[in-house]
């Protein structure tokens, strides 16, 4: 309790240094996942990488010419080195035979070693202790000043704004950049644009939460909103919102415990939204999609429980013994009473009490429609596609269940409303009840 | 003069066991996947840490393995399970592993004898200070000591499964179709770069690491198509760029793992360089290679 109620004062804090951090982090978390957004749906996510390690020797740079922390003079050697790595990496892969993941690898280690290089160079010549330049590494929000929030906001705006302005445009280059050109949008100007916004949203995130985990900040709320929806501008904001409170929970926590990197909590935290939105997520969550594939489950069971009963061929008003049931093939086995009981739920089945059961009115033209679809399917394959007759039960096995009554109708009329299978079998005229789909 | 051999020595060592892996993944276009396992087996190195409480590499050696196949099993996951796009899934993965690694690390910082920066980029200039007595008479360092000893299997494995590795990276569909267990190529491939990478992370860092395992492979690349020479190239130039490197390190007074990077980078970009003036004058080249 005593950690929960220091936690709030975490997210909620009172003290100054918090407070001027906090708006700073939230904007630039909420920003990169928007620009991240682009590079995810562009298939960029690790170039985001490269550039966020690429971008620590611009600032060494930056430093050693002019000896001083300014935020502009660090953000214009990062932009300068950030560009200089996405320009290598198209030079080496339109150039050369190694493939763009080749390419992102070789330039994110070689420039980061020049950073590491740049950054011991400054250390070792005693300029050092004051540059705080290893902030970079993993990112300290604590040690932003009011400057460098003022900073973030307006970049951050100016990104923002860009964006808003250019969204139809940047949208068309991610989907369809071949149509884009077509209709005379200038390509390699709006890439130019992207590439730009994601460096200088890398060059100030790197503040937050460092070189190595700036990548998370646009791949991870970016890939978390994908799965929310297929819209591109809802998309946008729920990266920008997943984003905004993973940057306010995680250097809540790195504040409230002193002395923690700010970003690795920033990175957890955007990890644990997008895990927790991978899971719940409604139509693409995995949630949803097991619900999904346990209803397909039940419907298979289900319909194949009826053929069962009516494969026993007796009078439809008879009731049959569960053990006949179980001889048939495909009732599954051991599961037969609860299935049993799951088709008078429905009240598709009914028992006798005596461990007898028969179909109901219902639960007959059902029965009837899925040994219908099975047959006219069989049928098909045989005449239209030329399967031999005993080729053709597993197929139609597994399409009877998703066959619609669209298609059946289709599948009928094209085959001359059959009487009779390929087996022989008579195929049941469309159900009498007039009930044709299973009521689910 | 003994320490100048020792730091070039394990520099060697780590560029030619990267070499060797990092050739199979260039070819297997999973050179970021090599970035992510250099990153995501932090974690499993602190908790090795924690739990078994020594840093001996009986110890971290296999956590570090594990953590190296898992981190793969949960990118493809990801990647075929949920749908995330294979480079955000490579991205989501090993950021997060990193994170949560760095966080264990400042949670636990009076257990665990890891320091944050050293996570990035290593001290290869501190390995001749934490000297081994080998029966009882040759001293050594412990690095070079263990990255060497851990060498051993992994070009016994290469050389050994040499058919199984080219063919399940040049043509992974004829190499199912032959009925080549591509599955457990790959995850031995993986667990080698594991444990490869453990054994550099103090000496180099997680990100010279990947240093060592893309850019000499990438080099030797441009300089050959014929796999026994790229990995013979690869192997000379992580040799030139650990040597290299250090004399660059020592005359600046700079990190020397940074310097190796550089030096193979400047390798890399001078190879470059030379292939495409030499292409246009069209000259034939070392190894018959091409570019482009």
């Amino acid at each position: 309790m005593k950690h929960m109620g220091s936690f709030i004062t975490w997210l909620f804090p009172s003290d100054p240094i918090a407070l001027t951090v906090l708006p700073g982090v939230i904007i630039l978390s909420a920003v990169s996942a928007m620009v991240g957004c682009f590079t995810l749906l562009r298939k960029r996510a690790l170039a985001g990488d490269a550039i966020a390690h690429a971008v620590l020797p611009g600032i060494c740079i930056a430093f050693l010419l002019t000896s001083e922390k300014s935020a502009i003079w660090f953000m214009g050697g990062a932009i300068g080195t950030g560009w200089l790595s996405l320009w290598t990496i198209e030079l080496i892969t339109t150039h050369t035979r190694l493939k763009a993941d080749t390419a992102t690898a070789l330039v994110l280690s070689t420039f980061f070693g020049l950073g590491i290089v740049l950054l011991t160079l400054i250390q070792h010549s005693g300029m050092g202790a004051q540059s705080g330049l290893d902030r970079f590494l993993f990112g300290r929000a604590a040690a932003m000043t009011g400057g460098d929030v003022e900073f973030i906001i307006w970049v951050g705006a100016l990104i923002t704004i860009t964006i808003t302005l250019l969204f139809n445009r940047f949208s068309l280059l991610s989907f369809d950049p071949a149509f884009a050109q077509s209709i005379g949008l200038p390509l390699r100007a709006l890439s130019f644009v992207l590439s730009l916004l994601t460096v200088t949203v890398v060059a100030i995130g790197i503040q937050a939460v460092g070189v190595v985990l700036m990548a998370a900040l646009l791949v991870t709320p970016a890939a978390a909103a994908r799965v929310w929806t297929n819209r591109l501008p809802v998309m946008a904001l729920v990266a920008g919102a997943i984003g905004a409170l993973a940057g306010w929970l995680g250097t809540g926590i790195s504040i409230g415990l002193r002395g923690m990197p700010t970003g690795p909590w920033i990175v957890i935290m955007a990890s644990l939204l997008a895990g927790l939105s991978f899971i719940a997520a409604p139509r693409n969550g995995l949630f949803a999609r097991w619900l999904r594939s346990r209803h397909f489950r039940k419907k298979v069971d289900r319909e194949n429980l009826l053929k069962a009963f009516y494969a026993l061929h007796t009078d439809p008003h008879d009731f049959v013994r569960e053990g006949q049931l179980e001889g048939v093939r495909q009732v599954p086995e051991g599961s037969l009473r609860p299935a049993l009981r799951r088709l008078r739920r429905r009240s598709l089945a009914e028992s006798d009490g005596g461990g007898r059961w028969r179909l109901t009115e219902e639960g007959r033209a059902l029965s009837t429609r899925v040994v219908r679809l099975h047959r006219l399917w069989e049928l098909y394959l045989n005449r239209r596609l030329g399967l031999p007759p005993d080729h053709v039960h597993h197929s139609a096995d597994a399409i009877e269940h998703i066959i619609t009554p669209e298609l059946e109708k289709l599948l009928s009329s094209d085959l001359g409303h059959p009487g009779s299978d390929p087996h022989d079998q008579p195929i049941p005229g469309p159900s009498s009840s007039g009930l044709t789909t299973p009521p689910s | 003069m003994t320490d100048a051999f020792w730091i070039i020595l394990t520099g060697t060592l780590i560029a030619a066991g990267g070499g060797l892996l990092g050739t199979f993944l260039l070819l297997r276009r999973m050179a970021m996947v090599g970035d992510a396992i250099a990153h995501a087996v932090l974690p499993g190195i602190v908790i090795a840490f924690l739990v078994a409480g020594s840093r001996e590499s009986v110890v971290i050696v296999p956590a570090a393995a594990a953590t190296g196949v898992l981190t793969t099993l949960l990118i493809e996951w990801l990647h075929t399970r949920l749908r995330v796009q294979s480079d955000a899934s490579t991205g989501i993965v090993f950021t997060g592993l990193f994170a949560l690694g760095v966080v264990l690390i400042s949670v636990f910082a009076d257990s665990v004898d890891l320091d944050q920066d050293c996570v990035l980029y290593g001290e290869i200039a501190f390995v001749p200070l934490d000297m081994v007595t080998l029966g009882g008479r040759w001293e050594m360092p412990r690095s070079p000591l263990v990255i060497g000893l851990l060498l051993v299997p992994i070009v016994a494995i290469v050389l050994r499964g040499f058919k199984g590795f080219q063919v399940t990276s040049f043509d992974p569909a004829f190499a199912s179709a032959a009925g080549i267990r591509s599955g457990l190529w790959h995850y031995a491939l993986m667990a080698m770069v594991s444990v490869m990478t453990v054994a550099a992370f103090e000496a180099v860092g997680a990100v010279l690491v990947v240093a060592f395992l893309v850019v000499p492979a990438a080099t030797a690349v441009l300089l050959s198509q014929r796999l026994k020479y790229i990995l013979l190239l690869s192997v000379i130039i992580g040799f030139a760029a650990s040597a290299g490197g250090y004399a660059l390190a020592v005359s600046f007074d700079v990190s020397v793992a940074g310097s190796m990077a550089v030096a193979s980078g400047i390798l890399f970009f001078l190879t470059l360089l030379v292939l495409s003036v030499r292409r246009r004058s069209k000259k034939p080249l070392l190894f018959n290679s091409r570019i482009g």
